[in-house]
Order: C-alpha cells, then structure tokens, then sequence
C-alpha cells in the first residue's frame, strides 16, 4: 500500500534510512530475514527531485505506518492521499475518482475531522487557506469540524513552482496532495531533551535530535541492551534509554564516569533528570583492551552506538601512556599501596585504530542481526570519496551510509551496520589484515591530529608579518600555560 | 558496581588466560530499587555466566540463588523472576575490590572506587 511521507526539511540523508530501520523494528519479525535486503519501495512524486520533502513509500500496512510516522523524528507525517494533482482541478477529479469505500469511512456523521491546509516553500495566508478551504467542498464530509482533538485529520499541502525552493532545484510545476493523515511525528521529544536543559553535558555532547536519529538506527527498543564505548556525559544512551532500552556505557576518562561535576551534576543524573531507567553500568575502560570476559560472546549486546573520538573536538586515548606505548618504559606494576585509587595513564589512540577495535568488538559481542551505529569523519576535499572508503569487517554489512555536513571542510557520515556473520578466530584474522590495508590507504588524514589540522588550519597561509616572525619563542598549548 | 556487570568482567592484564569470574571483596554493599523489566531479564538470562553470578551474590550476601542453572522454565515463575532480578540488578558494590582469580592480584584496573569498577 503506497503512503505519502512527508519529512521536515533537515538532515537528507538520515530521512530514508530512519524510515527504512523503524520499518524493521516494527514490522513482522519473523518476516523480516536480516540477510534479506530489507530496502523499502520508494517513489517521488511527478517532478519532484530526490531531496524533495514528499516522498511515496509501500508500506504492507497502516499500522506499521503509525507505528513508524509517531516514532520517527524526521517524518513530519505519513499520509493515505486520496488526491494529487498539478492544479486544483486536477486534484478535484483525482480525488472524485478515489475509490468510494477508502473515504466513506472517514466521512461519517459521527465522527470529527480537521483539515490543515500546509505549503512548502512558501506562506498562505489565512484568507486563502479558507478559500482552499471552500473549494473542497465537492468531498461529503457529514461529521463535524474539531480542531483540537478531531478522530480524522486531513491534510491539504501543496508545494510552490517558484525558483527557489528552499535551497533545493526548482520544482518544475507544483503538485498539490490531499490526504488522511495515518500518524503523525512527536516532535515534543526535542524540545524536552534539548542539551541545553541537560544538567550535565560535554564538548562532545551529541545534538538530542541526532541521538534520537542514532537509537532509531540502531532499532533501540524495550528489553534490549545497548552499549556506548565512548559514554561521555551518556548523551547517546539517554536517547536510547528514552525508547526503553537497557543501556552500558564505558569511558576511558574516569572523571565523567565517576564524578561528573558533582552529585547532581553527573551521567546518572540525566537520566534521573528525565525519568529515565539508569543505566546498567557506567565503566571506566578502554576500548583498546576490552575487559570482557573470554566466554562472552555474540551474546550480550543488541546494538553499540557511539561517536568515536576522531580528534576535531576531542581525541582518543588508550591505556599505557606515552612513554609506555613508544616503549622507551617497560610496562609497570603499580605498587600494593597506591593500587586502591591508581588511575592508569592513557596515551593517544589514532582513529584507524579506534575504529578497528570498535569493530572488532561490536563483531564479537553483538546479538546475531544486531546493529553497529557509529559516526565517522570524511573530509570534504576527497572528490574521490567512494562508498567503499568506509573501514568495513567481514562479519558486517552496512545498510546505511549518512552524511551530515559540519563545515566547508568536513563532514560527518553515520555508519550502520547489521552483524551477519559469527565471529570466529579466522574472520577476526582477516578483519586484521583488511585494517591493515585500509590503514595505508588513509593513513594520510587519518592518523592522529591530522585530521584536527586540516579542519582546522587557515584556507590559505597568512602572509606573515616580520614582525610576529622573527619572535623566536615557542608558544605551546597545555595544561599549565 | 551491578552483578550483572560483574558477569560480564574479566581480568585483562598481559599474560591472564581465564581472568573469569573475578572475585568479589566486600566493603560495603548498598541496594538500589530498580523496575522489573521481565523480558530484558528473560534476555539475559541465557548470556549470564550463572556460577559467576551465584558465587557474586553470596560474596555479596545474598543466598537465595540455586546453586545450579535453572531450568530455562524457572523464567515463567515470578518469585524466580524476582530473586534473579535482585541478584542481578538491585545488588550494587559500593566499595570493595575485584580480585584477578588467577594471579589473586587485586587488578589496578578492577578496583572498584565508590561504585565504579574501573
């Protein structure tokens, strides 16, 4: 059965995807084979380009549609049309020539309907809303009109033929839509969750909205478990933990594990700030050596979501230290009197290598079908840049690939992968050497700070004043300067 | 620190092969009320290593766990519900240390500071 979607106007690339793994979440489990591709059927509208928010998709029912329109944070709606058209004549006949028995239902005596006249791409104003209004009046609606809690809503939206289009190319020629609406979107869900009524939050604090997107991804749902390697201040959790999800998350820094910014200030009180469950456990522990045990595998977690540290706002640090890791010290035994509170020192942890030990994880400890949801930076220059650029394991196949564009420099692109395959000793051998070649391909902007300068360098050198150049003295960021 | 966690811990130090199940040195244990989720515990249930739980929730001083796994039907009766749930969830470590089984080494990584297994 072919729905209208109707999206708000932000973040393209994440539009499809969400509907497509809500889809899933909500539809037929035992149908739904995961080495199946489970794509939906989409359709755009006549003239409409790809990036347009109107979008048709065959969705097997109206409840699934419900289902997907009031969980989805991209989906303004989804909508059963009863017309289209190029004009309002055009729509009149279309909607005459809908099939009798779809509309009598909606139409009775005693129910109440509302009609909201909706536009993209430009304002009418009241008086030709009303005048829409009128014009529908071939439709035999014989219930009464209720504006705050009507039984049906309908919906009368049209999209302009002007040049500009918000930013998108130029419709050819407008299309106008009249249908029934099937579910509608809960937006009320960001405006609660803003970070900027969170208690505790980070530099690297996800966007509400984004994390939202990120649980939807990853299917989070009531008696699962979902698993963040790089928990911060749990901005990605509480989302998850919003649609019901038993959540875990790790950190290397102790100090947002563990302190926060005192009692009521911390990860635990995010979560008590919107009465959410706590999580299961926040753990101080480095992704570089998992402390999982031996026997736990593909067992315990349904999804890992998480940003990675990719250097632009905040790097990677694994256990060991610098000295340690360069090997100038041999590895040490903390002495049984300064154990109790000892906090090992970290050293830096390139991205390649985050990214191959995440995915080495998330091969091993997801649930067969689970799902590995995580962002990675592209740098904008690469013109190159191919779907196959992304690191990539044996047992994952990727169903979604979304860029959000941060700077003129560089983007970010959400990863979601589906795990297919068991772990086994060889699979893990050869997720080795692919990581291997994928590390000399990239190792260029990858490797450690490379990345952070070439966001963040000037477009071109400044012409340096001799002056400033001849001043010999080192200037250095640290902690104590 | 929940057992639930603790289950899922193993000692990492170079050189350890089977750091699992790392043993439990009480301080002080505290109980926290946590909402019964039925099906995250009937999830759980299969993954969770059930001596490594049983051998925690004594150490912690609870012993209303059957020494042997359940049968899987056990999930169907509520008082089991409820008892795997306490051990599982509501029991938390508030201060004590993880002990590596097999060099008994209290692990600098799993010393457990105000809750935190770190």
């Amino acid at each position: 059965m072919w729905f209208l979607c109707v999206f708000f106007h932000r973040l393209l690339d994440y539009r499809k995807p969400e509907v497509e793994s809500l889809a899933l979440l909500f539809g037929d489990q035992t149908q739904a084979d995961q080495n199946q591709d489970n794509a939906l059927e989409w359709r755009l509208p006549k003239h409409h380009h790809p990036d347009s928010p109107f979008h048709f998709v065959n969705l097997p029912s109206q409840d699934l549609a419900r289902n997907i329109a009031n969980r989805s944070i991209l989906v303004k709606g989804i909508y059963e049309i009863w017309g289209e058209g190029s004009s309002y004549e055009e729509l009149e006949e279309s909607i005459k020539s809908y099939p009798e028995d779809r509309k009598l239902p909606y139409l009775t005596s005693g129910s109440t309907f509302k009609i909201t006249v909706d536009s993209f791409g430009k304002v009418i104003s009241l008086q030709e809303q009303n005048g829409r209004l009128k014009n529908l009046a071939y439709i035999p609606f014989k219930g009464r009109v209720n504006l705050k809690n009507p039984d049906h809503r309908f919906w009368l939206m049209e999209t302009d033929d002007s040049g500009a289009n918000n930013g998108l190319p130029p419709v050819a020629q407008r299309r106008i839509f009249f249908g029934r609406e099937v579910g509608g979107a809960d937006r009320k869900l960001l405006p609660t969750y803003q970070l900027k009524s969170r208690m505790y939050i980070g530099p690297t604090a996800m966007d509400a909205e984004v994390a939202f997107l990120m649980a939807n991804q990853a299917l989070a749902a009531p008696g699962k478990l979902v698993y963040d390697p790089f928990v911060g201040t749990g901005s990605i959790l509480v989302a998850a933990a919003h649609f019901g999800a038993m959540t875990m998350g790790a950190d290397i820094d102790i100090r947002v594990v563990r302190d926060g910014r005192g009692p009521d200030c911390n990860v635990w009180s995010n979560f008590k700030q919107y009465g959410l469950p706590m999580p299961i456990a926040l753990l101080r522990a480095d992704n570089n050596l998992p402390p999982w045990r031996p026997g736990l595998k593909e067992v315990v977690f349904n999804a890992i979501i998480c940003d990675p540290p990719y250097g632009v706002r905040a790097g990677g640090r694994k256990s060991g230290g610098r000295k340690l890791l360069k090997g100038t010290v041999s590895p040490y035994t903390v002495p049984d009197d300064k154990r109790t509170d000892h906090i090992p020192s970290t050293g830096a942890y390139s991205l390649v290598e985050c990214v191959h030990d995440l995915l080495d994880l998330a091969a091993r400890m997801l649930v067969m079908g689970g799902r590995l949801v995580f962002f990675y930076p592209v740098l904008r220059e690469d013109d190159d840049f191919v779907e196959n650029h992304f690191p990539d394991h044996p047992c994952f196949r990727l169903v979604a690939s979304s860029e959000q564009i941060l700077s003129s420099r560089y983007s970010r692109v959400l990863l979601t992968m589906v795990k297919m395959g068991p772990y086994t000793d060889e699979v893990a051998e050869t997720a080795r050497m692919r990581h291997l070649d994928f590390k000399e391909n990239h190792l260029k902007w990858l490797e450690n700070g490379n990345l952070h300068s070439s966001v963040f360098s000037p477009a071109d050198p400044l012409p340096t004043d001799s002056k400033f150049s001849k001043d010999p003295k080192k200037k250095y960021r640290g902690k104590y300067v | 620190m929940r057992l639930l966690t603790h289950n899922m811990l193993s000692s990492n130090i170079k050189g350890v092969t089977n750091g699992f199940p790392l043993g439990i040195e009480v301080v002080k244990v505290v109980e926290k009320q946590v909402e019964l989720n039925a099906d995250f515990l009937k999830n759980m249930f299969h993954k969770i290593d059930w001596k490594g739980l049983v051998d925690g929730s004594r150490a912690m001083g609870y012993f209303e766990l059957p020494g042997e796994p359940p049968e899987t039907s056990a999930l169907e009766s509520e008082e089991f519900l409820s008892k795997f749930h306490h051990a599982l969830l509501e029991l938390h470590l508030e201060e004590g240390a993880l002990v590596c089984p097999e060099t008994g080494n209290i692990c600098h990584f799993a010393s457990t500071l105000r809750g935190f297994p770190s």
